[in-house]
C-alpha cells in the first residue's frame, strides 16, 4: 500500500481534492440548472471521499475507507431524494431552473 | 303545601316577567298589562291565605328548598321565612302592588314599550318578594340587589331622555355604594355566627353566644349603611329626588311604597342584634331625625309635583328611621305601611293629574283642578290630610307615636321631627292648594283637554285613599293590634306608653302644628292665592332650600369631580406612558422584522452564497483564532 503514495505523494491528493471541491462549489454558485447544481454537490462529496481515502492509507487505518463506505451509501440515498424532489419541480414549474423557486419569499 | 304555595307566591310575578319580556310583544297593548296584574293578584291571594294561617297559628313557617352553597364550616340554605313581619310587609307590597299594577294599565297604555314596562314591574315583585321572604341575609341579599337592578331599569324607562338615564344611574350608583356597606355588613356577621340564618343567630344570642362586641357594632352599622342607600338616607338620599324621572305608577311602587321601606324591614328583621348596639341605634335614630327635617325644609319650595312627594318620601323615611334609632321598631312599621297607603295614593294622584295635563309636572301651571278631577282631588286631598297627621287620620296615629317614642329618647329628636311635621304639613296643602285650587294656568289648549282619568286610574286611588284614611285602625293608642300581631319576630317587648298627660300634651302640639302648617298653605295659596315664585326669583334662604342645600354640588365637587380628574390624569399620563412603551416595544419589533425579511428573497443562489460565505468564515475565523 505505501508504495502507492510513494508513487505519487500525498500532496498531489490534496491538491486534486482541493480543486475538486472548489469546482464544486463554484459549480453550486454559479450555475442555474439544479441538475447541475445537484452533479456539483456529488463532486464536492467526492473530493471529500478521495482526501478520506487518502489519509486513510497514509496513516495505515482502514477506518477512514470504511467512513468512505458509508458516506457513499448515503450520498446515494440522498441523490435518490434530491432526484425525486426534482422531478416533482419540474411537474410544477416546467422547468428546473432554481430562479423559479421563489414562493417561500419572505 | 306550604312550599308549594309559597313558591306560587314567589315565582308567579316572575312568570309574568318571562311571558312579558319574551312574548309582550306579540300580546298587544293591554295583554302584558292585565298579565302583569293578575300575577301580582295572585301573589297577594297567597300572601292573604299565609296571614290567614300566621294569624291563627302565631308560628312562622320555614320553607327550606337545599342548600345553595357550603364553605368550610358555613352553609348557606335557599329557605324561606314567612313570619309575622315578612307576611305584613308581603300584604303591602303585593297589595298595593297589585293596585299600581292595575293602575298603570291605563296610565302606561299609550307607551310603544307597555309590555317591559309590566315586565320590569313584575321582576320588581319577585325581587322584593325574595327580599322580604328570605330567611337568611344572603336571600335577601338577593332581593336587595334584584329590586335596584329593576329600580334602575324603571327610572330610565324612556331612555331616549339622557337626564332620565343620569338619574337611574344616579340611583344605581348611590345605592352601590349603601349595598356594599350591607355586603360588608353580612360578611361580618357570618364570621361572628358562622350562619346569616335569622333564627339561627337569635337561638345562638340567646345561648350566650360569645361574641366581639365591636365587631358586631361595626356589622351593625355596615348594615346601616346599606339601608341609608336603599331607603334614602343621609348621605345618600340624592337618588331618591332624581329617581321621579321614572314613570309616576314607578315612582308610587318603588320609591314611595315598597322598595324604599327595605332598609326598615332589614333593621326590623335584625331588631335584635341592633337592640345589642345602642350606640348604632342612637346614630340611627340622629340621621333619621336629620334626614327628616332636611328634606322636608327642601320640600317647602320645590316646584315640581313628584319632587315635591319625593322629598316627603325622603323626610317620611327619616322619621321611620328616629322611631328605629328609638327602639321603636313596631311604631316604625306602623309608619312604613301607613306611610305606603297615602303616599302611594298621593303618588297616584298626582301621576293621574300629569295624565290629564298630558305630562306636565309644574304646578306653577296647574291650578283649579278640582273642578275637573272631582275623585283625584277628594282622593289626593285624604292622603293629604293623613300624612299631614290630622286626627283621626292614619298618618296621626303613627306620627303621633314616632313622636311620641320620640321624646321618650331625647326632646331635642322630638323638637326636630315635629318641626319636619309641621314643614310636611305646610308643603303638603301648598302642594294641594295651588294643583288643586283658584285657576287654572296652563295653555288653553290644556285647559281644553283637562278630563278625570280613567276607572282604572281612580278605582285604585278610591282604594288607597280608604287606606289612607282608616288604616290607622291596626294600631290605635292604648290598644295596639300590631304591637300584639308583631310581638312574636320583636326581641324586646314594645314600649307601652300609658296615655297620661304628657302623651296628651304632645298629642295636641302635633295637631296643633299639623293645623298650624296647614293654616300657614291656606293663607299664602289660597285666600292670596300667591304661586310659587320662578327658578331665578328664589332668595336668600329659599334658593340655599331650593337648590337642595348644593348637596349635589358638593358631592360632585367633593367626589365626582376629583375622581374625573384622577381619571383624566390616567388616561392621559400614565396610559399615554404605558402604552407608548407597549407600543414602542412593538414597533422596535415591526421594524427589526421588516428589515429581517430581506434576506428570505427567495432566490436559492443567494442562500447558497450566503451559506458558503458562512462557512467560509467559520473556518477562517477557527484557523485564524489558532
Amino acid at each position: 500500500m505505501e508504495n502507492i503514495l510513494q508513487q505519487i505523494g500525498i500532496e498531489n491528493y490534496l491538491y486534486l481534492s482541493t480543486l475538486l471541491f472548489c469546482v464544486g462549489a463554484f459549480g453550486v454558485l454559479f450555475r442555474r440548472n439544479a441538475i447541475i447544481m445537484f452533479m456539483s454537490i456529488e463532486i464536492m462529496l467526492n473530493a471529500v471521499n478521495l482526501l478520506l481515502v487518502a489519509f486513510s492509507t497514509y496513516h495505515q487505518d482502514p477506518a477512514g475507507q470504511v467512513f468512505v463506505f458509508f458516506s457513499m451509501a448515503v450520498a446515494a440515498a440522498e441523490v435518490a431524494v434530491g432526484l425525486a424532489i426534482l422531478v416533482a419541480v419540474y411537474r410544477n414549474l416546467h422547468g428546473i431552473d432554481i430562479d423559479n423557486l421563489k414562493n417561500l419569499k419572505g | 303545601m306550604d312550599t308549594n304555595l309559597a313558591l306560587l307566591l314567589l315565582f308567579t310575578p316572575f312568570a309574568g316577567f318571562l311571558i312579558n319580556i319574551f312574548f309582550g310583544k306579540k300580546l298587544g297593548h293591554s295583554a302584558p298589562g292585565w298579565l302583569g296584574t293578575a300575577a301580582v293578584a295572585t301573589s297577594f291571594a297567597v300572601t292573604l291565605t299565609f296571614f290567614l294561617q300566621v294569624l291563627a297559628t302565631k308560628e312562622p313557617i320555614f320553607i327550606n328548598l337545599g342548600q345553595w352553597l357550603t364553605l368550610a364550616n358555613f352553609t348557606v340554605d335557599f329557605s324561606f321565612q314567612l313570619d309575622q313581619l315578612s307576611v305584613l310587609w308581603l300584604m303591602f307590597v303585593t297589595g298595593i302592588g297589585t293596585l299600581i299594577h292595575m293602575y298603570s294599565i291605563s296610565y302606561m297604555h299609550d307607551d310603544e314599550n307597555v309590555h317591559k314596562f309590566f315586565a320590569y314591574l313584575n321582576l320588581f315583585v319577585f325581587f322584593m318578594i325574595t327580599l322580604v321572604m328570605g330567611s337568611n341575609l344572603l336571600i335577601m341579599f338577593i332581593g336587595w340587589e334584584g329590586v335596584g337592578l329593576c329600580s334602575y331599569l324603571l327610572i330610565g324607562f324612556w331612555h331616549k331622555n339622557q337626564d332620565y338615564n343620569d338619574a337611574a344611574k344616579k340611583a344605581f350608583i348611590m345605592n352601590r355604594i349603601g349595598d356594599l356597606g350591607f355586603l360588608i355588613g353580612i360578611f361580618i356577621l357570618g364570621y361572628l355566627f358562622h350562619t346569616t340564618e335569622y333564627a339561627v343567630i337569635k337561638t345562638e344570642l340567646d345561648n350566650g353566644w360569645p361574641f366581639n362586641k365591636e365587631l358586631l357594632g361595626i356589622a351593625m352599622l355596615c348594615l346601616f349603611i346599606g339601608a341609608c342607600g336603599k331607603s334614602a338616607q343621609i348621605p345618600l338620599y340624592t337618588w331618591l329626588p332624581d329617581a321621579m324621572a321614572g314613570p309616576t305608577p314607578v315612582s308610587a311602587l318603588i320609591h314611595a311604597a315598597t322598595m324604599v321601606t327595605a332598609g326598615i324591614f332589614m333593621i326590623t328583621r335584625l331588631n335584635f342584634l341592633f337592640n345589642l348596639t345602642p350606640d348604632v341605634l342612637e346614630v340611627i335614630a340622629i340621621v333619621g331625625a336629620v334626614t327628616s327635617i332636611v328634606a322636608a325644609a327642601i320640600g317647602l319650595v320645590q316646584t315640581d309635583i313628584k319632587k315635591v312627594l319625593a322629598y316627603s318620601t325622603v323626610s317620611q323615611l327619616g322619621l321611620m328611621f328616629l322611631a328605629l334609632g328609638c327602639g321603636a321598631y313596631e311604631v316604625a312599621v306602623f309608619h312604613v305601611i301607613t306611610h305606603a297607603f297615602f303616599k302611594a295614593c298621593l303618588f297616584l294622584g298626582s301621576g293621574s293629574v300629569i295624565h290629564a295635563l298630558h305630562g306636565e309636572q309644574d304646578m306653577r301651571k296647574m291650578g283649579g283642578l278640582s273642578k275637573v278631577m272631582k275623585i283625584t282631588f277628594i282622593t289626593f286631598v285624604l292622603s293629604s290630610v293623613a300624612i299631614s297627621g290630622v286626627p283621626g287620620f292614619s298618618g296621626f296615629f303613627s306620627k303621633d307615636e314616632i313622636l311620641i317614642s320620640a321624646f321618650h329618647h331625647s326632646p331635642v329628636l322630638w323638637g326636630i321631627a315635629s318641626l319636619a311635621s309641621i314643614m310636611t304639613a305646610f308643603y303638603m296643602f301648598r302642594l294641594v292648594y295651588v294643583t288643586f285650587f283658584n285657576d287654572f294656568r296652563g295653555t288653553e289648549e290644556q285647559k281644553h283637554h283637562l278630563h278625570e282619568s280613567p276607572a282604572l286610574i281612580t278605582i285604585p286611588l278610591v282604594i288607597l285613599a280608604l287606606l289612607a284614611t282608616f288604616g290607622g285602625i291596626i294600631s290605635l293608642p292604648g290598644h295596639s293590634w300590631l304591637n300584639e300581631y308583631l310581638a312574636p319576630v320583636m326581641a324586646a317587648p314594645a314600649a307601652h306608653h300609658e296615655l297620661g298627660n304628657l302623651e296628651y300634651i304632645l298629642m295636641g302640639i302635633a295637631v296643633l302644628g299639623a293645623f298650624i302648617g296647614i293654616g300657614i298653605a291656606y293663607f299664602k295659596y289660597r285666600k292670596k292665592g300667591e304661586v310659587p315664585p320662578g327658578d331665578a326669583e328664589f332668595t336668600g334662604l329659599a334658593n340655599v332650600l331650593y337648590n337642595k342645600f348644593y348637596v349635589d354640588e358638593i358631592y360632585s365637587a367633593v367626589i365626582v369631580k376629583p375622581l374625573y380628574m384622577i381619571g383624566s390624569f390616567f388616561k392621559n399620563v400614565t396610559e399615554v406612558a404605558i402604552s407608548g412603551f407597549v407600543f414602542g416595544l412593538g414597533k422596535v419589533a415591526v421594524t427589526l422584522g421588516g428589515e429581517g425579511r430581506k434576506l428570505q428573497n427567495g432566490s436559492v443562489g443567494f442562500y447558497l452564497l450566503v451559506f458558503v460565505l458562512g462557512v467560509c468564515s467559520i473556518i477562517g475565523y477557527i484557523f485564524l483564532a489558532k
